[in-house]
């Protein structure tokens, strides 16, 4: 698979391969073009059911429920949804609930628009004061394994962990074209 | 807007009759009133909420994938409902075949000061989850609606959603169990036995 995506790249079908071997059953998201490959992925997985949202706490709330009942899950989102999920990840700090989320960041290196930048400015520090353990990864070779350390992290301790995926890594518009 | 009968149906009755019939089913309760009606008939298989409010009806989803041979019931308040629309949209989409929610509609934010909530005020629920593309959706207030109704939401294919509406009565919390983590590891044990703490 990775052969044939010589344009595409890579990190993506890490983060899915790093998914199967944690055994991820559930991946709730909010659709963010840094994520479009790995959910296709999760879609095209009969092991996986992905459920698309309509705001990223309710992935938090599902996650809960997939612990509840057995699975591991993993939620998608951009920076920007990370101010969604501040009280339901409360939740996740009191029930010490294991919470795996992949953050793609926006408002960081070489963002255009600058609505983007209070909220991807913040995203670090929000997670943190609510209780998530954060990794910031700017390096596409360290995605995978990134991914791997922090579901071990969020599953074998039972802790909210968050990879912020950084724009590096993303790619950012060209906007002085 | 369309003036309503108010229901004659209380809450700590109606919980009874809601969860006589549970058998293996799972149950999700939002916060404030309704978590305290399902403490009074507390269970192993119960897992309540004190806070992230919003979030019960997706919590029964997740549960719901996990175990696709249980049937999960959310039951939850109209306030914490209307804080969460966007989810029945969600399962609506994703047509979720083992959940049924029961939304314990007074009207009110009771634990805040008895404010009336917008279900007072015209908005029909359980329209809006038939709109949302719910299989079996209604709104009840009476005794005998409610009885016909339990076996919609214990085995007619979801997802299924029921707006149930009860009088204004409050009662003394009657829950002591609120520790956030024994009440997940007490559900997870029951459920999962030791793979609870794989």
């Amino acid at each position: 698979m990775k052969a044939a995506a010589a344009s595409a790249p890579t990190w993506p079908l890490d983060i899915y391969n790093v998914f199967k071997q944690v055994g991820i059953r559930q991946v709730a998201y909010v659709p963010d073009a840094g994520h479009t490959q790995l959910i296709k992925c999760c879609h095209a997985d009969k092991t996986m059911r992905a459920i698309s949202l309509t705001t990223e706490e309710e992935g938090v709330a599902m996650l809960a429920g997939s612990w509840l009942g057995g699975d591991r899950g993993a939620l998608l989102m951009q920076s920007s949804g990370v101010g969604n999920c501040i009280n339901m990840l409360g939740t996740i700090r009191e029930c010490r609930f294991p919470l795996l989320a992949l953050v793609t960041m926006r408002g960081e290196w070489g963002e255009f628009n600058p609505w983007q930048l209070p909220m991807g400015q913040s995203t670090a520090r929000v997670l943190e004061d609510i209780g998530v353990v954060v990794e910031h990864v700017a390096d596409k070779s360290m995605v995978g394994e990134t991914v791997f350390a922090c579901a071990q992290m969020a599953f074998q301790t039972n802790r909210a962990v968050a990879v912020l995926i950084g724009q590096r890594v993303v790619g950012f518009k060209d906007w002085s074209k | 807007m369309a003036s309503k009968i108010k229901s004659k149906l209380d809450r700590r009755d109606v919980i009874k009759t809601l969860l006589a019939p549970r058998g293996d089913a799972l149950l999700v309760t939002g916060l404030g009133s309704s978590c305290y009606d399902a403490g009074t008939l507390d269970h192993p298989n119960n897992y309540y909420l004190w806070g992230g409010m919003g979030g019960a009806a997706m919590i029964g989803v997740g549960l719901a994938l996990a175990q696709p041979k249980r049937r999960v019931l959310v039951i939850t308040g109209d306030g914490e409902m209307l804080m969460g629309l966007g989810s029945l949209a969600t399962i609506g989409a994703e047509k979720i075949r083992n959940l049924a929610i029961v939304v314990i509609d007074n009207e009110l934010y009771s634990e805040t000061g008895m404010q009336p909530t917008h279900t007072a005020r015209g908005v029909d629920l359980a329209g809006v989850a038939k709109a949302a593309g719910f299989a079996t959706t209604g709104t009840v207030s009476t005794e005998q609606g409610l009885k016909s109704w339990i076996p919609k939401l214990y085995k007619t294919p979801g997802p299924v959603f029921m707006d149930l509406k009860v009088n204004a009565n409050r009662y003394p919390l009657s829950i002591r169990l609120r520790d956030g983590t024994h009440i997940k590891n007490r559900f997870r044990e029951a459920l999962l036995g030791a793979r609870a703490f794989d």
